[in-house]
């Protein structure tokens, strides 16, 4: 019997394991074939999470949005404070028009702390090599792909909850403002930090960290100015230009995705307020929204066969 | 049960231009320490990785256990230290085994009775909660050591395991590797320390740019011949003459006395005649071709890189 090389070396431990115990570790180890599927998934996903607890990046990313919304309140209140004597039209519009571009600008805050969070996922572990023990072990390299994301899609809906949630609640609570189409807007902006985090992992299976932040930035900024040139073009009516803002909202969806947020939430008075992020002059379909969640899909299977189909 | 568990069969890796490995056609069987020596630079890294699935191989095929390379099923019966084994630094060494085990497949309870075994096998039972990150380079190739025979592998891949280690590190490796023999695993040793691999393996192959230029069962490359010094003084020229018809390749050169013979039992014979002639002896010291002198012959003089 191969019996416990392992024991008589160390000691006194292995003397007091019983003897079935040593015959089941025997027994039951050829038979294991790895965690399954969904276990790897979920070990993977556990790891990822601990590693951002671990290296503060949760805390920090936490402390940002928890200021975030305290600037917000601590503005509305005051803003609140000094239009006492305002028509409550007015009133409310100002503070309609606040609460958009809190929610526009904590999209962004999302959006970057998807794509900054996850570029150093993949490419770090296949720089510094340590993906060499996890991809040795009995694992689909889907699973680690999908693990991964996992536990940035749970950390990203966390956020999207703690910054846009927050927001749209202290609106409430604050202004008395209840936002319309509210959790279809929420959707809407986590879908957008889905996309820049499934785009971010697919490049970051073949490029170095910085090199996937830098595309998935690159692709967020290309989406941005995207959307303003078709605001523009719609308002001045110039065919070219809006379909220069349908091509890039095609290639990269994320602006599309908040001005379709955007339109949802504001009143049809805004509407008229020209091209700006706020503006419903080019609404994204709801099509657009589907598009997105393909694109999203998409990429994140791009990142499985990506990764499965390289060496490491 | 298969006896062979590693079955390469013209492998063959190319990066651009660059062939890093040629042809590697081996196999290795159960119970066996296997060493696989050459260069920097000569592919030794990547033929272990094209066995393992994490690089594609160009051309050819392999199978572990009797599964193609790279399968899961193949990679739950294995275990492998990295050349550069790294892990994330902000787990403790327990976390880090605990986290391979489940990665494995393992249940918790053999984890937990696994876990601090092994990590007292390599040496690291007191430092088993301390973040690695605080670990020097031989302390992390110990947890190395330990997160590949998490599974008690049937095939332990070890890449330059010894890399780092201090002389007890060292011991630790060729007992660990002499353990899991024992145990009835193969062991696949990539290195060129060559005493450690004369000291641990069965059977040793060399490659040299990407290719296998020799495999030897260990001490077989020894042969017939046995080259002696004898380091003696008042050596008569009629001894001389008598040891030309025992031995061949004789130089005297001042006390120091080269001969060869074919075979060790005619050493008796040569050093009665010496004593017989008046001679007086200080030394007899058989020369055997080390692992050493064997690569050297194998590779040549050092091209460079
Ligand atoms: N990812 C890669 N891309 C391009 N060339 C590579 C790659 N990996 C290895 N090579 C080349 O393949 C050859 C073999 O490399 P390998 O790492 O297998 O050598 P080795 O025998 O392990 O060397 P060492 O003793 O230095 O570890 C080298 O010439 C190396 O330059
Ligand atoms: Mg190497």
């Amino acid at each position: 019997m191969s019996d416990n090389a392992i024991d008589e070396i160390s000691g006194g431990l292995a003397a007091n394991v019983p003897a079935e115990v040593t015959d089941a570790w025997e027994a039951e180890t050829p038979a294991s074939r790895g965690p399954g599927a969904a276990r790897a998934v979920l070990l993977m996903a556990r790891v990822t999470f601990r590693e951002a607890a671990r290296r503060k990046i949760l805390w920090i990313a936490a402390i940002a949005g928890f200021a975030f919304l305290a600037l917000f309140w601590i503005a509305l209140h005051a803003a609140i404070k000094s239009s006492v004597r305002m028509p409550v039209i007015a009133r409310h519009e100002g503070m309609q028009v606040m609460t958009m571009m809190v929610l526009y600008a904590g999209s962004m805050l999302t959006s970057l702390m998807a794509a900054l969070t996850s570029c150093d996922a993949l490419a770090g572990e296949i720089a510094s090599g340590s993906i060499h023990a996890i991809a040795t072990k009995p694992v689909s390299r889907a699973s680690i792909v999908l693990g991964k994301w996992a536990g940035f899609a749970g950390m990203i809906t966390l956020y999207v909850l703690l910054v846009e949630g927050g927001s749209i609640a202290i609106a409430a609570i604050e202004g008395g403002l209840v936002a319309p189409h509210s959790g279809a807007v929420l959707g809407l902006i986590w879908l957008q930090a889905m996309v820049l985090l499934d785009v971010t992992l697919a490049a970051s299976t073949r490029f170095s960290s910085l090199t996937s932040g830098a595309i998935t930035l690159g692709l967020y900024g290309l989406a941005f100015v995207g959307g303003w040139i078709e605001a523009f073009g719609a308002v001045r009516h110039v065919p070219t230009c809006v379909n220069l803002g349908i091509v890039s909202s095609l290639i990269m969806p994320s602006d599309a995705l908040w001005r379709r947020a955007a339109y949802l939430l504001q009143p049809p008075l805004l509407g008229a307020a020209g091209a700006s992020p706020f503006a419903s002059s080019s609404i994204p379909s709801h099509a657009m929204a589907i598009y997105a969640v393909l694109y999203a899909a998409c990429a994140l299977i791009l990142a499985q066969v990506l990764l499965a189909s390289r060496d490491i | 049960m298969a006896t062979l568990t590693i079955d390469a069969c013209g492998l063959r890796k190319r990066y651009g231009s660059r062939i890093a490995v040629r042809d590697l056609t081996l196999q290795v069987g159960r119970g066996e320490a296997f060493g696989f020596l050459g260069p920097n630079g000569a592919g030794k890294s990547t033929s272990i990785k094209m066995l393992l699935g994490l690089v594609r191989p160009t051309g050819g095929s392999a199978l572990l256990l009797g599964q193609p390379v790279g399968t899961r099923e193949a990679r739950a019966r294995i275990g492998f230290l990295p050349e550069h084994f790294r892990f994330y630094d902000w787990l403790s060494a327990t976390e880090l085994l605990l986290f391979h085990g489940r990665l494995c497949g393992l249940k918790e309870d053999v984890l937990r009775r696994r876990v601090p075994r092994l990590l007292e096998r390599v040496g690291l039972g007191t430092q088993s909660s301390k973040a690695i990150r605080s670990f020097s380079k031989g302390m992390m190739q110990r947890v190395g050591l330990a997160q590949a025979m998490i599974n008690d592998p049937e095939i332990l891949f070890l890449d330059e395991p010894t890399s780092g280690l201090d002389p007890a590190g060292r011991k630790l490796v060729r007992d660990v590797i002499r353990e899991q023999r024992d145990r009835g695993a193969t062991v696949f040793l990539n290195s060129h320390l060559l005493g450690e691999v004369e000291q641990s393996c069965d059977r040793v192959a060399f490659i040299r740019e990407g290719r296998i230029v020799g495999m030897y069962r260990m001490g077989a490359w020894q042969g017939e011949r046995t080259e002696v010094e004898i380091k003696a003084s008042h050596i008569e020229p009629s001894a001389l003459e008598r040891l030309a018809g025992m031995a061949c390749d004789l130089r005297l050169e001042g006390q120091l006395l080269r001969l060869s013979l074919d075979g060790q039992d005619r050493l008796p014979g040569v050093i009665r005649c010496l004593v017989e002639s008046g001679a007086e002896i200080f030394s007899v010291i058989p020369q055997r071709v080390s692992l050493e002198d064997l690569f050297l012959k194998m590779m040549g003089p050092d091209p460079g890189l």
